[in-house]
């Protein structure tokens, strides 16, 4: 696991994917950071409207680290090197999975400067920054960019073409993510509790508000666990042709 | 060493390997040969786990590669058809990522620099694989099939696109390496399976249809009752001449002139050896035989002996 994980990270910035990633999520993240916060119009250290616009954002960026993952292998056959390795499936997903989160981990590391001045500027009685908001914030935004990690994963397990992987993530994700959007137009009950149960964008609330929501961990971590399990099951399922 | 039960392999509802089943010995290297299509590499997908059978059992060395898929794929290194290399990286950074995969617990720069040694790719170690010509390219594959020194070894068309000189250098490689591992090696060439290997096994349409010691297909290929002669005479003549001779069974040419001679293709029954007295006939006419050689049998005619029975089929 460790040998996939540390070939993930070195070919992340051996070819332009890491750099695009990482110059990608840092332009936009620092541009709506700044109109929403220090930039707006009347500044502010209320920092909510900055992470919703975030959790958008890594719809899009995240693909970008996992649309490689395992179609490039497929297409270049490499996979075959894998799969005839002394590696179990599931260490490999984990490898995979584990290298590209480290990238999503990195890209929010740079982001913690952004506070810097958001904390040196606006720290003044009722308007300083909430501490515990922030924290509540960047861990929502972890356990999200986990599940949209895993799912982009899967997506690559099941497709050698890497644009194809990239859009089917994107798509999936925006529609687990604007599911709730569309409840207010269902009259039928059951239904809106199943959207709202699949809803990703529903629990990110609690946590904005620094409010440890423990189910909402559980449902983010389940949802990670439940596509690399699948992913796995992708291969086993290959394998019988 | 590598024991096959009763392997089955179905693709929809085409049988790409049918109920087929062998078992290799310790340090043999042993030839699959088979035409395009004939289930060569599935099977070889099959013995490394790479893809499930429909049905039957693998063992390597006792382990099956099923319920015990790490240990058994400890025991081999493979190369598939399509060398799985990674471009963006070096020569040295593949072998490296490929000991770290095999989780090899020897030292690691020493046994690399053998490695490298073995399949000469010293000179390019630090190049990128991408810009590597195909037969480095091919090398390194091997290189990563012998980290770790696995004792089963497969190779699946080691020489498939590789010129000449470098087909050489990979057979005496790959018979260097038969005097310590098990090889197993496919191909759809007969005279590079007679080179290397001391066992033949050759299949077709995913069925075993023959499988020798080499020395004895070698004497089933000795009863090969053909030759070319070229011989310097008017091509009507000489045809009718040499076909009249007891022994001969079919003369044909492909009627290309080449100076004033043509080439003739002789059929002749096993028991009489006709050229004596071809060259006795011609002498008399004085038309010279510029040159005589034998023709090897092809896979086809091979096909063909085993399939009808004429082999020796054991």
């Amino acid at each position: 696991m460790f040998a996939i994980y540390k070939k993930e990270i070195s070919s992340y910035f051996k070819t332009a994917t890491g750099y695009i990633f990482l110059a990608c999520a840092l332009v936009i993240s620092g541009f709506f950071f700044c109109m929403n916060t220090i930039m707006a119009d009347k500044p502010t250290s209320d920092i909510s409207s900055y992470f919703y616009i975030m959790v958008l954002l890594i719809v899009v960026l995240c693909p970008i680290l996992t649309m490689r993952s395992f179609s490039e292998e497929r297409k270049t056959k490499t996979e075959q090197l894998l799969l005839t390795s002394p590696v179990s499936i599931f260490s490999m997903v984990i490898g995979k999975f584990l290298s590209a989160l480290t990238m999503f981990l990195i890209f929010l590391g740079i982001t913690t400067i952004y506070y810097i001045p958001l904390f040196a500027t606006v720290a003044n009685g009722a308007n300083s920054p909430n501490g515990a908001m922030l924290l509540g914030n960047m861990l929502a935004l972890i356990l999200v960019g986990m599940c949209f990690i895993a799912i982009g994963i899967f997506v690559s397990a099941l497709t050698e073409n890497m644009p194809a992987a990239y859009i089917i993530t994107v798509a999936i994700l925006l529609f687990l993510l604007l599911i709730n959007a569309f409840n207010a137009y269902i009259g039928i009950e059951w239904i809106r509790v199943v959207l709202d149960w699949l809803s990703i964008y529903g629990r990110f609330n609690a946590f904005t508000h620094g409010i440890f929501d423990i189910s909402a961990l559980i449902y983010y971590l389940s949802i990670t666990g439940v596509f690399l399990f699948l992913c796995e099951r992708v291969f086993q399922m290959r394998r019988l042709g | 060493m590598v024991e096959i039960k009763n392997l089955v392999r179905r693709f929809g509802n085409k049988y790409a390997v049918d109920d087929i089943s062998f078992e290799i010995q310790r340090g043999e290297i042993v030839g699959f040969l088979g035409p395009n299509g004939a289930g060569k590499s599935t099977t070889m997908n099959m013995i490394t786990g790479y893809i499930s059978p429909t049905s039957g059992a693998v063992t390597i060395d006792g382990k099956d590669i099923f319920d015990e898929p790490t240990e058994a794929k400890k025991k081999i290194g493979f190369l598939p058809e399509q060398p799985p290399l990674y471009m963006d990286m070096t020569v040295w950074e593949y072998l490296s990522f490929v000991f770290d995969l095999k989780g090899c617990d020897f030292n690691k720069k020493e046994h690399l620099n053998e490695v490298c040694e073995l399949v000469k790719v010293n000179d390019v170690r630090d190049r990128l694989i991408k810009n590597l010509s195909k037969g480095y390219k091919q090398r390194v594959g091997i290189a990563g099939a012998i980290i770790g020194n696995p004792p089963v070894m497969i190779f699946d068309e080691p020489t498939v696109g590789l010129d000449p000189k470098q087909i050489i250098e990979i057979r005496n490689l790959i018979r260097g390496l038969g005097k310590k591992h098990t090889v197993i090696l496919s191909s759809h060439i007969l005279s590079e399976v007679q080179a290397i290997c001391d066992r033949i096994i050759i299949i077709n349409e995913g069925k075993i249809i023959a499988d020798q010691k080499t020395t004895k297909l070698n004497a089933v290929l000795g009863q090969g009752n053909r030759f070319k002669v070229k011989v310097a005479g008017p091509y009507k003549e000489v045809q009718n001449l040499i076909s009249k001779i007891h022994g001969v069974n079919k003369v044909t040419t492909d009627g290309v002139r080449d100076g004033d001679a043509y080439t003739f293709i002789v059929d002749h029954s096993a028991s009489v050896d006709v050229r004596k007295m071809i060259f006795r006939s011609l002498a008399e006419r004085a038309w010279p035989i510029l040159a005589l050689e034998g023709v090897e049998a092809t896979l086809e005619e091979l096909f063909v002996k085993f399939i009808d029975g004429k082999g020796g089929l054991e």
